[in-house]
């Protein structure tokens, strides 16, 4: 249960907020149509494959992760790699992740 | 119509976030769920879900609340989780940055993973078309995917202790991440970034508030970008 007061929750709540919306905001805000160096633009265009797969890993093979290295997750996330490579859908890779996991994971118990 | 021969880039928005909804909907469920068991009251939730919109920045807060962790600690930790938006702001600019402030400033307040990727996805394919109609396929991916992050929140909250809260719909999150990759790595440089982001991330582990994960994803680009380069000097020179 949650110690903190009402106020310290809504403390946490607006702080998140506003911060959270100053990053989202911080380059579309400011740059805005001002031309970037061609060499940026190339490394922005990595952004998704940069930072999807950091944030991913972690959650299945860090040492803080909550499962680690749990075989039924391994390779509900192997089918979804592999499927979403073959197809290039989006949603089959989850439907077919999704159900790797939660089909073998009812068979196993 | 603006478009006789395509969709309204607002509904093809729309229609290519239907797959996360899969996701969001159970993913926000959970939040309202474990947020209600803490003890927070609906207005709490829901302000979190409203204000914030960043599902798992919203779970790290509600863990480290029930850990009893000081609030600055909460905000910072929290807050750290969400910062790989700035990088996703920074590469939506180029793309957006010719709208009008207050529609950027709208922008701004969806700007998270799914409506991100698929934008990208839409943007690379499409380069040439206007603002206006990347703006509206980027909010018609991120609107009603946001409501429906609200509506499930809220869902949660109330029917609360009656949903079990550990079948492991948060691994539905990993899932999502790396179904939204996988179609992503379409060259060697793509499939390069993303070996240095897992290979660094994992390394770089000890490092406070999700730096590590910052430190990896600059890396990975500066990689994507220098391994496209060396493949297109190899082209030219063949």
């Amino acid at each position: 249960m949650i110690e903190a007061s009402n106020t310290q929750i809504w403390i946490i709540i607006i702080a998140m907020g506003i911060g959270t919306y100053v990053i989202r905001f911080s380059f579309l805000g400011l740059i805005g149509n001002r031309d970037l160096p061609g060499w940026l633009l190339k490394m922005l265009r990595f952004t998704p494959v940069a930072v999807l797969p950091g944030v991913v890993a972690p959650m299945l093979i860090g040492s803080t992760a909550a499962h680690s290295s749990d075989p039924l997750r391994l390779s509900a996330a192997m089918v979804t790699l592999v499927v979403g490579l073959l197809t290039r859908n989006v949603l089959y890779a989850i439907v077919a992740g999704l159900s790797v996991f939660f089909g073998l994971g009812a068979l196993i118990g | 119509m603006q478009h006789p021969r395509h969709r309204r880039p607002f509904v093809k928005g729309a229609l290519g976030s239907l797959p996360f909804f899969i996701v969001v909907i159970p993913f926000g469920v959970l939040f309202g769920v474990i947020a209600t068991e803490a003890g927070m009251n609906l207005a709490q939730i829901m302000g979190f879900s409203v204000l914030v919109i960043a599902g798992a920045s919203q779970l790290t807060a509600l863990q480290l609340l029930t850990d009893h962790a000081p609030t600055l600690i909460v905000i910072v930790t929290a807050l750290a989780v969400n910062l790989r938006m700035a990088m996703y702001s920074a590469s939506l600019a180029p793309h957006l940055g010719a709208a009008p402030l207050w529609k950027r400033a709208f922008a701004a307040y969806v700007l998270f993973d799914q409506p991100y990727a698929l934008s990208t996805i839409e943007f690379e394919k499409h380069p040439d078309r206007s603002t206006a109609d990347k703006l509206s396929y980027f909010l018609g991916a991120g609107v009603p995917l946001g409501i429906t992050w609200y509506i499930a929140t809220f869902f949660g909250a109330v029917l609360g202790e009656k949903i079990p809260s550990d079948i492991g719909v948060d691994f539905a999150v990993p899932i999502t991440f790396l179904a939204v990759v996988a179609p992503m790595l379409k060259s060697l440089a793509h499939v390069a970034a993303a070996m240095t982001s897992v290979t660094l991330v994992l390394t770089l582990s000890f490092m406070p508030y999700g730096t590590g994960l910052l430190a990896a994803a600059v890396v990975a680009l500066a990689v994507g970008a220098l391994v496209e380069t060396w493949t297109e000097t190899q082209g030219k020179a063949r």
